[in-house]
């Protein structure tokens, strides 16, 4: 049988909801992390506990949410409470193993910019949408995933602004700071995936079934390094397609992006 | 003191040109009647404080009622770049000052509980606390560590769209409650809109849900459908074709215009807005219910 075809995109969901481990509780963004988490627990961790930053303990969303507060993620879950508690009793306590987070630029250590692009932060040349909850899910989440299309202009040297902290200008950075977190443990492309080294500094460790570590140099803004023998992710699967096209998000909404 | 009135006398004698305001609501129950009753009254000069913008106010923000916004995410939820704020602030023509989500939820609850400031503990990403001068560090007295502290904001008056409340203001709300309790108590004045007027005994029957006391009310407002394009948990559904519909107006100042024109300015009230939307949307809207199990509070 010849493998199945898919998106950019249902590479990177697959392939972050297998990170994902039976009984994490993680803070939910809509879109594809979303549909990651979802593919998770219908799979293979069906205990999953999904939280999402409106205050929403347990989602079982009984459709596609289409933001973060979409009334579907209320129906049927554990606990609803406010936003001061959960970035309180939640988050800053401790109680969150998994994170996800995305933006315009992340960088050689993992330092996210949502914020602006251009240096001059009174003057931004493309002004974006800002933290959200992004700067204290990534201080605080016990670890973090980062999802994002393996571009150039995404993975600068160095983020125009640190909207949320990877780790910072290298080793021992979040130690010094006290963040209980430890940071984007992985970066999920549509090429591979990369991982901090022992200084934090992010590097390939694994490629999708296909792509060459050439491509993942090129489209890399630093000097990319590759590790020892990066490992082949294993092939999409036809049940993850099947959920993801089937269930989760029959209209691609998400599904389709970056086709 | 009569608290029931009006949406248009509420605004009028409690929304003053130069305020800030906010006007509550987390994505769920965004009270974007009470917009349009300011865009109505045109009121200016105001500073805009909302965690998410949101589509209120970009449309606020359009019809030339502002002079600045407190943020912590700006942007179309679900759809993309919210794009009315974004130019205005790309263009140097709206002032802004922003925080994270959490600093702006400490700022309010340190306005709720009468506090000065409310201390976070530190999150190493520090290019935003540069960028604000009002965000800033105090050492714990305790352990002697930094922690970063954000001060109280207390909005000259907030808006709180809720699902039901009795004629002085008592208040249910139910479904994500993100900031609306903490609005509440933060503001000098605080106007309340609602689906439905009960009796007090309804409000009575279940007091774990009352998340707003009617003594903190400035004026409570019977206003259904209040919340469209956002929703009322239990009562209609987010209109997401209508953000997805915004993305497209927004791009053009005329389209803008013509927006305002026929939806805020050419309806008289929300009760015109809604019938104006038609059946179709109104069934598209509609939710199937899903009650809670009853609660016994038992007859003490």
């Amino acid at each position: 049988m010849t493998p199945p075809s898919y998106s950019p995109a249902e590479l990177m969901i697959i392939n972050a909801a297998r990170l994902l481990q039976n009984g994490d509780v993680v803070f939910v963004g809509v879109g594809q992390p979303n549909l990651a988490c979802n593919l998770a627990k219908r799979t293979h961790a069906p205990d999953l506990v999904m939280i999402y930053e409106a205050g929403v303990i347990g989602a079982e969303p009984a459709r596609l949410p289409l933001s973060i507060g979409d009334p579907t993620l209320v129906s049927g879950a554990l606990s609803v409470v406010s936003m001061y508690d959960i970035f309180t009793n939640y988050l800053q306590r401790g109680n969150v193993d998994v994170g996800f987070l995305g933006g315009a630029q992340i960088d050689r250590f993992g330092n996210i910019n949502a914020t602006q692009i251009g240096p001059d932060y009174g003057r931004p040349k493309v002004r974006l949408p800002g933290s959200g909850g992004a700067q204290e899910i990534a201080a605080w989440a016990n670890r973090c995933y980062i999802m994002t299309p393996h571009q150039k202009r995404r993975f600068p040297e160095k983020v125009d602004f640190m909207t949320s902290a990877g780790y910072l200008d290298g080793k021992g950075g979040r130690e010094k700071a006290g963040l209980r977190g430890k940071g984007p443990v992985a970066v999920v492309t549509d090429l591979g995936i990369l991982e901090p080294d022992e200084t934090g500094e992010l590097v390939l460790t694994a490629l999708h079934p296909g792509k060459s570590v050439q491509e993942a140099i090129d489209n890399t803004g630093w000097t990319l390094k590759v590790a020892a023998s990066p490992r082949t992710t294993p092939g999409v699967g036809r049940k993850e397609l099947k959920i993801l096209r089937e269930d989760l998000d029959p209209a691609g909404i998400y599904l389709k992006a970056g086709s | 003191m009569k608290k029931l009135m009006p949406l248009s006398k509420a605004i009028s004698e409690n929304v003053q040109d130069g305020d800030t305001l906010y006007a509550a609501g987390f994505t769920h129950l965004i009270p974007f009647a009470a917009g349009h009753e300011i865009i109505r009254q045109h009121k200016h000069d105001l500073v805009l404080a909302r965690a998410t913008p949101d589509l209120i106010y970009d449309q606020l923000v359009a019809a030339g009622c502002a002079r600045k916004v407190i943020f912590s995410y700006m942007g179309n939820p679900g759809v993309g770049s919210l794009r009315i704020v974004r130019a205005e602030i790309e263009a140097g023509r709206l002032d802004w000052e922003e925080y994270s989500h959490f600093g702006m939820i400490s700022r309010l609850q340190a306005g709720a509980a009468g506090l000065p400031f409310m201390p976070m503990n530190q999150t190493a990403a520090t290019d935003l606390e540069r960028s604000n001068p009002l965000i800033r560090r105090v050492s714990d007295p305790y352990s002697g560590k930094e922690v970063v502290v954000v001060p109280a904001l207390c909005p000259d008056v907030a808006i709180v769209h809720v699902q039901r409340a009795d004629r002085e203001g008592n208040a249910h709300l139910w479904g994500i409650v993100g900031e609306q309790k903490e609005v509440a108590f933060a503001a000098k004045r605080l106007i309340l809109t609602a689906e439905e007027i009960v009796d007090q005994a309804i409000i009575r029957s279940d007091p774990n849900r009352t998340l707003i006391p009617g003594f903190i009310v400035s004026a409570v407002c019977h206003v259904p459908f209040a919340s469209h394009p956002s929703y009322a948990q239990g009562y209609y559904d987010r209109d997401n074709d209508f953000y997805l519909k915004w993305d497209k107006i927004s791009e053009s100042s005329s389209a803008v215009r013509s927006y305002l024109d026929e939806w805020v300015y050419g309806v008289k009230d929300r009760g015109e807005y809604w019938k104006k939307l038609g059946p179709a949307v109104h069934r598209r809207l509609k939710v199937k219910p899903r009650p809670s199990a009853v609660v016994n509070y038992g007859a003490y």
